[in-house]
C-alpha cells in the first residue's frame, strides 16, 4: 500500500485510528523525495532529521486531530526558524529567520511535520520557477516542461507526491497557475484572510498565502488551520473564520455561474477550451444556470498589474541593501557603491527588471501616468467584480491559456511570460478568493479550471469545486 | 511612450542597481515594450474614479501605546554581514 497516494483527509483518519504512525507517514514521503526529487527538483532544502524527530515526538503523544502529523512542504519565501529563508535568491542564500511566520506558528500548534522548503521563482517573481537561483523545478508530468510559478516547487511536490500538502503564495496567480500546470488544487484566499506576517513581501496589496493540495477537502482543511486574524499583519481581516469543513449540501440547482468573455479567448489552447467546456457542462447538468457575461475592465488587468506589482516590489525590495542581512559585496569605497554592488550581485535578471519597471513607474514625472492611473483602473476592476457578484454566485474561467510550456520557451520574452497570468491576475487586483482544480488532460498535461467568488466566498468555492471534483474524477498521477 | 537609455540609467541609480552596457540596452528595449503594453490604461476615462490603495476596506489599525517585547539585539544582529560594538558596520557614508 503506497501511503503517499493518500489525501490529507485519508491520512488524518489513518493516524487517528492508529493504522499508521506519523513516523511511517513521514518516512514514506522522505523516501519518495529520495526516489524522485533529483528529477523533479521541487525542494531547496529537505529536513529529514528534523521531520523524523518531530514525527517520533508526535507518535509519543496525542496528535492534533485537525491535520496534525501530516508532512507539509513550505514555499521558501515563508519564515520557518531552523532553516534559511532564501526566496531562491543569492541575496538571501544564507539568511536565517529569527521569527516564524504566523502560518507556521499555526501549523506548529497544529502538530505539522515540516518536511522541507520548496523552490520558487526568485522573490516570487515569475510564472515558471525558471527564475530560481538554485535552478528550475521540473513538471512531474513532463520533466522538459515547467511546473509553473512562482510556487512551482510546492505544486510539483504535491503532483509528485513528495509531500502530503503544501503552502504557496499568490500575487498574480503564483498558486493557481502552477496548480493548473501540475494537476493539483490551488487556492488563493480572500486578501487578508491569511496573515502575511513572515511571508517575504513582494507586492503588499496583492500577496496572499494559500494551500496547494491533492483534493478540495484537503484545501479546506489546510485553510482552516492557517486562516485567521493576526495583529502583526495590519492588513489581516478581523473576521471570524467559518467552518470550511462543515459538509455543504451538494445541491447546485440554484447556482448562478458567470463566464467572463474576457477570460475565454479564441487564442487559448484547444485542449484547455475542451476540458473547461466539459466542466461547465457538468455544472449545467447539475442544474446551475450558466451565462456569459462581460467585465470590460478586465481587459486592462494585466497592464494594471504590471504597473502596481513591480511598483510595490521596488519599494519592498529596497531593504536588500547589504546593511543588516543578506549578501554584501566586498571591497566598497562608499555606501552607495556597496548598495549597488550588493544588489546587482545578489538579484537575478527578472527581479532587476521588475525593480526597474517599478522604480520607473513611481519616479517623479511618471507617477501619475502609471501608478496613479493604475490605482484608478484597479477600482474599476473591483467594481466590475462587485457588479458581477450581485448577479452570479461564482465566475468561472480557464486558469491558464495553455497547458505547461517547455523550459526556455518564454524566457527570452518577458511580456510573453507575463501573458500566462492573464486569467489569474484579476482576482489578486480585486482581492477576491479563487481556486484552481484539475479538470482534465490535454496531450497528457493537466488543465486547470478556475472558480472565483466574492470576498469571503471560500465556502462557496469549496462547495462548487468539490462537486466538480467528484464528477470529473480526475485521479491521474504523473508517471515518474 | 518609449523609454530612453538615459531614463534607464537614471532609474538604475534611483534603484541602486549597477547595470552593464549590455543590461542597459536590454532593459531599455524590454521596459519600452512592457510599458507600452501597460500604457494601454491611459485609454480609460478615470476622471471621476477613486484610487484603490487596499482591495478590501481596511481602517487604520492601532494598538495601545504600551511597550511590548521586540526583537532581541542578538536576533537583530544574527544575519549581519559586519558587526562592531553591537552595531551594523558599513562603509563610509559621510
Amino acid at each position: 500500500m503506497d501511503i503517499t497516494k493518500f489525501s490529507a483527509g485519508d491520512a488524518v483518519k489513518q493516524i487517528k485510528n492508529k493504522e499508521i504512525s506519523v513516523l511511517e507517514l513521514t518516512d514514506s514521503y522522505l523516501n519518495r523525495i529520495k526516489e524522485v526529487d533529483d528529477r523533479v527538483k521541487a525542494f531547496i532544502q529537505v529536513d529529514a532529521e528534523g521531520a523524523r524527530a518531530r514525527a517520533r515526538e508526535l507518535d509519543g503523544s496525542t496528535v492534533n486531530e485537525l491535520g496534525g502529523g501530516l508532512p507539509i512542504a513550505i514555499k521558501d519565501n515563508i519564515n520557518l526558524i531552523g532553516a534559511p529563508t532564501t526566496c531562491a535568491s543569492k541575496i538571501l542564500k544564507n539568511y536565517r529567520p529569527v521569527y516564524n511566520a504566523h502560518v507556521i506558528e499555526k501549523l506548529i500548534r497544529g502538530d505539522a511535520v515540516f518536511i522541507g522548503k520548496t523552490n520558487l521563482d526568485e522573490f516570487a517573481m515569475g510564472s515558471s520557477t525558471e527564475n530560481s537561483s538554485f535552478g528550475p523545478t521540473h513538471n512531474p508530468w513532463d520533466i522538459e516542461r515547467v511546473p509553473g510559478g512562482s510556487s512551482g516547487g510546492s505544486a510539483a511536490a504535491i503532483a509528485a507526491r513528495e509531500a502530503l500538502w503544501a503552502i504557496g503564495s499568490d500575487t498574480g496567480g503564483s498558486i493557481r497557475q502552477p496548480a493548473a500546470f501540475c494537476g493539483v488544487v490551488g487556492l488563493k484566499p480572500t486578501y487578508g484572510l491569511v496573515s502575511r506576517y513572515g511571508l517575504v513581501a513582494f507586492a503588499s496589496s496583492l500577496d496572499q498565502i494559500g494551500p496547494i493540495t491533492k483534493t478540495v477537502d484537503d484545501s479546506a482543511l489546510l485553510l482552516s488551520i492557517i486562516a485567521g486574524h493576526d495583529r502583526r499583519d495590519s492588513t489581516s481581516l478581523d473576521y471570524e473564520i467559518p467552518d470550511y469543513l462543515a459538509n455543504p449540501n451538494g445541491d447546485l440547482s440554484d447556482l448562478k455561474v458567470g463566464l467572463p468573455i474576457e477570460l475565454f479567448s479564441e487564442s487559448f489552447d484547444e485542449g484547455v477550451k475542451v476540458s473547461v467546456k466539459k466542466a461547465i457542462e457538468i455544472l449545467e447538468k447539475k442544474g446551475a444556470k450558466i451565462e456569459e457575461t462581460s467585465l470590460s475592465s478586465i481587459e486592462y488587468a494585466l497592464s494594471t498589474y504590471y504597473i502596481i506589482a513591480p511598483a510595490e516590489a521596488s519599494s519592498n525590495l529596497s531593504r536588500y541593501d547589504g546593511v543588516r542581512y543578506g549578501f554584501r559585496s566586498n571591497d566598497n569605497s562608499d555606501i552607495i557603491e556597496m548598495y549597488k554592488d550588493s544588489r546587482s550581485g545578489g538579484f537575478g535578471q527578472e527581479v532587476k527588471r521588475r525593480i526597474m519597471l517599478g522604480t520607473y513607474a513611481l519616479s517623479a514625472g511618471y507617477y501619475d501616468a502609471y501608478y496613479g492611473k493604475a490605482q484608478k483602473v484597479r477600482t474599476m476592476i473591483i467594481e466590475d467584480f462587485k457588479s458581477a457578484f450581485s448577479k452570479y454566485d461564482v465566475l468561472i474561467s480557464p486558469t491558464t491559456p495553455t497547458t505547461a510550456f517547455k523550459k526556455g520557451e518564454k524566457t527570452n520574452d518577458p511580456l510573453q511570460m507575463y501573458l500566462s497570468d492573464i486569467c489569474t491576475i484579476p482576482a489578486n487586483l480585486a482581492g477576491i478568493p479563487a481556486i484552481s482544480i484539475p479538470c482534465g488532460l490535454s496531450d497528457n498535461l493537466p488543465v486547470g479550471l478556475q472558480i472565483m467568488a466574492d470576498h469571503y466566498g471560500e465556502a462557496t468555492l469549496f462547495k462548487v469545486a468539490k462537486e466538480l471534483e467528484e464528477e470529473i474524477g480526475f485521479s491521474d498521477i504523473p508517471e515518474l | 511612450m518609449a523609454v530612453s537609455k538615459k531614463d534607464v540609467e537614471h532609474v538604475a541609480l534611483l534603484a541602486r542597481l549597477r547595470l552593464s552596457e549590455e543590461e542597459v540596452e536590454i532593459f531599455t528595449n524590454q521596459l519600452s515594450q512592457i510599458l507600452e503594453h501597460a500604457g494601454k490604461i491611459s485609454q480609460l476615462e478615470t476622471l471621476e474614479v477613486e484610487s484603490t490603495t487596499h482591495p478590501l476596506p481596511v481602517k487604520n489599525v492601532y494598538r495601545e501605546d504600551v511597550v511590548k517585547e521586540s526583537l532581541s539585539k542578538d536576533d537583530a544582529l544574527l544575519n549581519a554581514p559586519e558587526i562592531e560594538s553591537g552595531a551594523f558596520k558599513v562603509p563610509k557614508i559621510i
